[in-house]
């Protein structure tokens, strides 16, 4: 019978070093909590993590769509009249006031909408303690801050439309001038962005009168907000470029 | 199967070598200033990045065959790398590569840094679906204003460019569909086009340019030996991309001087 | 999107869930890989006619009858288009990726599964929308894969340039859409679902691999999608983002001040990082093999990471060679020609490292190891093309040439290929419990890698003749006559390495119920996915989560009892 040497050389912390462990979680990648109740926690870190990487490759449209609108705003087209490189960027005369009100809007409904995702963190904290027989916390009064950002979310939209015709009174339509073209694209992309997130609120409203777990329903809420944050946070770009880079 | 392989590898990497030396389908003779540099960079590269394939494909040849399953070999040397070959390697395929490069670039740099200089000869080049125009300036030097509504191709060259001839610099504009350059001059070449993006290339003369859209894209070669050269369209432009091409024929000053004056007659 | 529970329990009942709206990645996976097969006997049909009409131009063709000129860039334009959406981009990250990269990293699925079904059926709704084109007033777009405006973005320049276009774009729109949802899913279980001990540095370069073209995949595909929605505004809304005046046939559109060269910058910061997506994949899978099939470690992990990470990063910096004669600024032209050259580095480690691999080995030959080995030879081969199209001055006299085309195939048409090759007969038996027939799978082999040499080498002589690409025939210009013998050539070769495909296709399908039975670990190999059952269980490891203790190449480790020490064995010694 052959011996072996009892120790072998397999690198056992991490080929040619370890590098750092995947998070640690309690029993296996799956999600379960071993009990039998999912892990919420980790769901919520996957879910954000999710958000934050879907939200690069939106950065990614909105970059292309700038550096377009930068690009073409400083390009010259060969005039064959004579014969020399003219510029022909004709900046659009933007209904500031209406763009404010607008933007106004949408500032409140992001302090609403993280309103509402600090209200349902809190319900799904206290949840277990709720569930303890026995034990009443009182009636959580619920003020609608999801409904209220929804309702602001649309205001922002109807603004929008708005500040199109608008836009349509001055003579600044679709394909009038290469301006133009940009102030209605960016405005619309956002507008689309804008639009699927006030479809995500509206299911996390209509799902907590379903009575589904609140945990899941706070998972939701909670990473809708972020995503409506950053959606703020992008309007105040695209103003920022059609305005000071007119 | 390790012979095997070794056999295939090495008999494909023959073939492949073998056309690449034996120049048995090469670039056409060359008949530009260019063409010299292009023609030694490209040697350059060729002879450079072909060492590296036979090398490769030789070694990859070989280690399969010798380091089969079945072959008289000692154990496997159980090894993660070996990083002071791999900093080696890598420092001298940077070396390789971006030297190579930087050699070539002074030829590009006088090629597309600088103008034409003085004295060159300027033609405006049109390209359009599918069908290529020559303009010449005439003894005043300057090319006419051209108009879009004004093009109709069916009207004449002229008409074709949409020539304005309310515009006095537009009078001896000379519009042809055959190109005519003196030889061993540079030639200013304004690039135009109508629709679509083209592309302007004459092989002998290691010259191309696309033809884009709302610009006009100087540039500048100069011919070397008299004679006749074909014209092709390198950039898809539509379904006659195919036989969108031309001809430019190099010919001597005066014959180019007699050409030029009797294209001007007729338009008279 | 909330990740789905996925404890040890049987999965869905019912044909529709199991098999159709599964969320299951294994099954979402083969969905992805028999789409991508299907994509690829269209696009292999499409590129037969084109052969045959470049060398037969007035010939009546079974089936399809008289190829006019702008037929002949349909189909051009359609073959490229689906080649590189619906079979590079599909197959090797998303077929053999969402199959494989859950169970190789141990974990159950990946981490949004029923994304992950909405995104297969996105894409077969991208391809569905793509194939519709044929069928249309006008039929396809003629205007190549590239789609270069204004060509692309006017109505009227050619037969199929209204609604065919519209549908071409739509369905790419769609298609990023269905990309950008699958690489979300990549990252984020590669970041978020490793089983414990699986650090990152312990991942196998498949997983590696597929991570970085997620990444490739996410930054990029947003802005092909930008460039997109510009065409279609241009094509239909009359707006000028890249159609500037321009007169076609007489009538002057209405169109002003917009800028072709935008398309191509747009598209081009896409297109790529998109070739590395088609190639990054194929690569981790030749390192895979080639270290399990040469019973030794890869030479050099660490720095094969390295490579990929440059190759990913470099890619985003390098678009500006497919323009070198667009009419940008040579300045830039010089920037961008030093980066593309800075990029064959990366390349070249890789390429030294797996040769090292193969050095001081026990090489054995069965049919996956073929490929794996044959991909570095036509990596070689089409790589080092790319250092004269890399110099712009080079590039004067190749660019849109055969040359180029030769080049991009022998890469991405056949080394990725070969990649999914040599994918398929290595996760064949895990996938279907069966072994693939080896003589056939040799067979095939020989033919392909002579067959595709044959097609594309050649096509190197041709470019440097000065012979265009994208010409449906070459009876016009003189100087392309003596050339008309090695296109002959190339078609033939063509014909019969697509006649072989067969074999292959006959060899899978067979294969799958009568092949030879197979054990859960035919090949001997390390990772993660052999150590479970063949197929696996519905959630991979039958209840059990993984534990991992080492890298994964541990092969012919000195004192083993055996020449590969699986990732899940602690010790690494059997007692006896």
């Amino acid at each position: 019978m052959a011996t072996f040497s009892s120790t072998i050389r397999v690198p056992q912390a991490g080929q040619d070093g370890g590098g750092t462990p995947p998070p640690v979680r309690g029993g296996g990648g799956d999600g379960d909590r071993g009990d039998g109740y999912p892990d919420y926690g980790q769901r919520l870190r996957r879910v954000r993590v999710g958000l934050a990487i879907g939200l690069t490759s939106v950065t990614m449209i909105f970059v292309s769509l700038t550096s377009a609108y930068i690009v073409r705003r400083g390009l010259p087209t060969f005039d064959d009249h004579t014969r020399t490189y003219i510029q022909d960027w004709i900046p659009v005369q933007l209904p500031l006031t209406l763009l404010l009100i607008n933007t106004a809007l949408l500032a409140f409904s992001s302090l609403t909408a993280e309103l509402a995702r600090r209200q349902i963190t809190r319900q799904a904290a206290l949840a277990p303690v709720r569930s303890i027989p026995g034990v009443s916390l009182g009636h959580e009064s619920g003020f609608p801050w999801l409904s209220v950002t929804v309702v602001l979310g649309l205001g922002f939209l109807s603004g929008q439309w708005v500040a199109w015709r608008e836009l349509a009174d001055r003579g600044f339509y679709l394909a009038t001038s290469a301006s133009s073209s940009f102030v209605y694209l960016l405005t619309a992309v956002h507008g689309v962005h804008l639009i699927g997130g006030v479809l995500v609120l509206l299911y996390a409203a209509v799902v907590s009168l379903l009575h589904k777990p609140i945990e899941g329903r706070r998972i939701v809420v909670d990473v809708t907000a972020w995503y409506w944050h950053f959606m703020f946070v992008l309007w105040l770009w695209i103003f920022a470029l059609m305005w000071f880079v007119r | 199967m390790g012979l095997a392989l070794l056999v295939i590898i090495w008999l494909i990497t023959f073939f492949s070598t073998y056309f690449f030396v034996a120049q048995t389908w090469w670039l056409p003779h060359g008949a530009a200033t260019a063409a010299a540099f292009i023609d030694k960079q490209f040697a350059l590269t060729y002879v450079l990045m072909g060492i590296v394939f036979v090398a490769a494909q030789g070694a990859l040849g070989w280690l399969v065959w010798k380091y089969r399953a079945g072959g008289n070999n000692g154990p496997v040397e159980y090894s993660h790398g070996n990083t002071k070959l791999e900093l080696i390697w890598t420092t001298l395929t940077a070396i390789l590569f971006i030297g190579l490069n930087l050699m070539g670039s002074h030829v590009w740099a006088s090629e597309r840094f600088e103008p034409a200089g003085p004295g060159s000869v300027p033609v405006e080049v049109t390209g359009m679906q599918f069908a290529w125009y020559f303009r010449y300036p005439g003894a005043d030097g300057k090319f006419g204003h051209t108009e879009p509504k004004l093009m109709d191709p069916s009207a004449g060259n002229e008409a074709a460019l949409g020539l304005d001839t309310t515009d006095p610099a537009s009078k001896d504009d000379v519009v042809t569909g055959t190109m005519y350059l003196p030889v061993n001059r540079e030639v200013d070449l304004t690039l135009r086009a109508v629709d679509v993006i083209h592309s302007f290339f004459v092989p002998s003369f290691r010259f191309k340019q696309d033809a884009v859209p709302g610009l006009a894209i100087h540039m500048h070669f100069t011919p070397t030996e008299t004679g006749e050269y074909e014209i092709a369209c390198a950039e898809l432009c539509g379904l006659g991309h195919y036989k969108m091409h031309g001809m430019v024929h190099v010919v001597s000053q005066e014959d180019f001087d007699k050409w030029l004056a009797a294209r001007e007659a007729e338009k008279q | 999107m909330v990740a789905q529970d996925a404890h040890a329990h049987a999965g869905p009942q019912g044909f529709i869930r199991k098999y159709v709206f599964s969320l299951d990645h294994k099954v979402i996976g083969l969905q992805y890989y028999f789409l991508a097969l299907v994509a690829v006997f269209v696009g292999m049909f499409l590129s037969l006619l084109m052969r045959i009409h470049m060398i037969w131009p007035t010939a009546m063709l079974p089936l399809v009858g008289e190829i006019k000129p702008e037929t002949y860039l349909q189909l051009l334009t359609m073959h490229g288009t689906i080649m590189v959406f619906f079979v590079l981009t599909t197959a090797p990250q998303s077929g053999f990726g969402n199959y494989f990269l859950p169970i190789q990293i141990g974990a159950p699925d990946m981490a949004f599964p029923v994304l992950n079904m909405l995104s297969f059926w996105t894409t077969f709704v991208a391809f569905v929308v793509m194939l519709a084109a044929f069928f249309v007033t006008g039929g396809a777009p003629l205007h190549g894969w590239t789609g270069y405006a204004p060509l692309s973005a006017l109505t009227n320049s050619g037969p199929g340039e209204q609604l065919g276009a519209d549908l071409w774009i739509t369905s790419i729109a769609i298609f990023c859409i269905a990309s950008l949802m699958g690489a979300l899913n990549f990252i984020t279980t590669i970041l978020d679902l490793r089983a414990k001990g699986m650090t990152m540095m312990r991942m196998p370069l498949t997983c590696w691999a597929w991570f970085i073209t997620a990444i490739l995949g996410l930054l990029a595909f947003g802005v092909l999608l930008s460039a997109g929605i510009l065409l279609l505004l241009d094509r239909n809304l009359g707006t000028s983002f890249y159609v500037p005046l321009v007169v076609v046939n007489g009538q002057v559109m209405g169109h002003k001040g917009g800028s072709p060269l935008l398309w191509q910058h747009l598209f081009w910061f896409f297109g790529h990082p998109e070739v590395y997506i088609a190639i990054l994949p194929g690569m981790g899978v030749a390192s895979q093999l080639l270290s399990t099939f040469a019973r030794k470690p890869i030479f050099g992990y660490k720095a094969m990471v390295y490579a990929l990470m440059s190759i990913g990063v470099l890619g985003f910096v390098v678009w500006g060679h497919h323009m070198f004669m667009s009419g940008m600024s040579p300045y830039s032209a010089f920037a961008f020609s030093i980066m593309t050259m800075a990029i064959g580095v990366p390349s070249a480690i890789k390429t030294f490292n797996w040769l090292g691999t193969l050095y001081k080995a026990k090489i054995r030959f069965q049919t996956p190891m073929l490929y794996a080995i044959g991909f570095v030879s036509l990596f070689v081969s089409g790589g080092l093309s790319g250092p004269f199209l890399a110099q712009p001055v080079l590039d004067i006299p190749l660019h849109d040439t055969a040359f180029v085309v030769g080049h991009f195939h022998l890469i991405m048409g056949v080394a990725a290929i070969f990649g999914m090759f040599a994918g398929t007969y290595y996760w064949f038996p895990k996938m279907f419990g069966r072994m693939m027939n080896e003589s056939l799978g040799r067979i095939h082999f020989v033919i392909t890698l002579i067959g595709t040499y044959s097609i594309f080498m050649p096509m190197h002589y041709l470019g440097m003749a000065g012979q265009p690409r994208r010409y449906s025939q070459f009876t016009e210009l003189a100087y392309l006559q003596h050339l008309m013998p090695l296109n002959r050539f190339i078609t033939y070769a063509a014909i019969v390495t697509i006649a072989a495909q067969f074999i292959f296709v006959i060899n899978l399908f067979w294969s799958m119920f009568k092949g030879p039975k197979a054990s859960d670990n035919p090949w001997e190999a390390t990772t993660l996915e052999w150590t479970t059952a063949t197929p696996p269980p519905h959630d991979n490891f039958g209840g059990h989560t993984p534990v991992v203790y080492h890298g994964p190449y541990e092969y012919s480790v000195p004192g083993a009892a055996k020449d590969y020490v699986m990732q899940t064995d602690p010790a690494g010694v059997t007692a006896h």
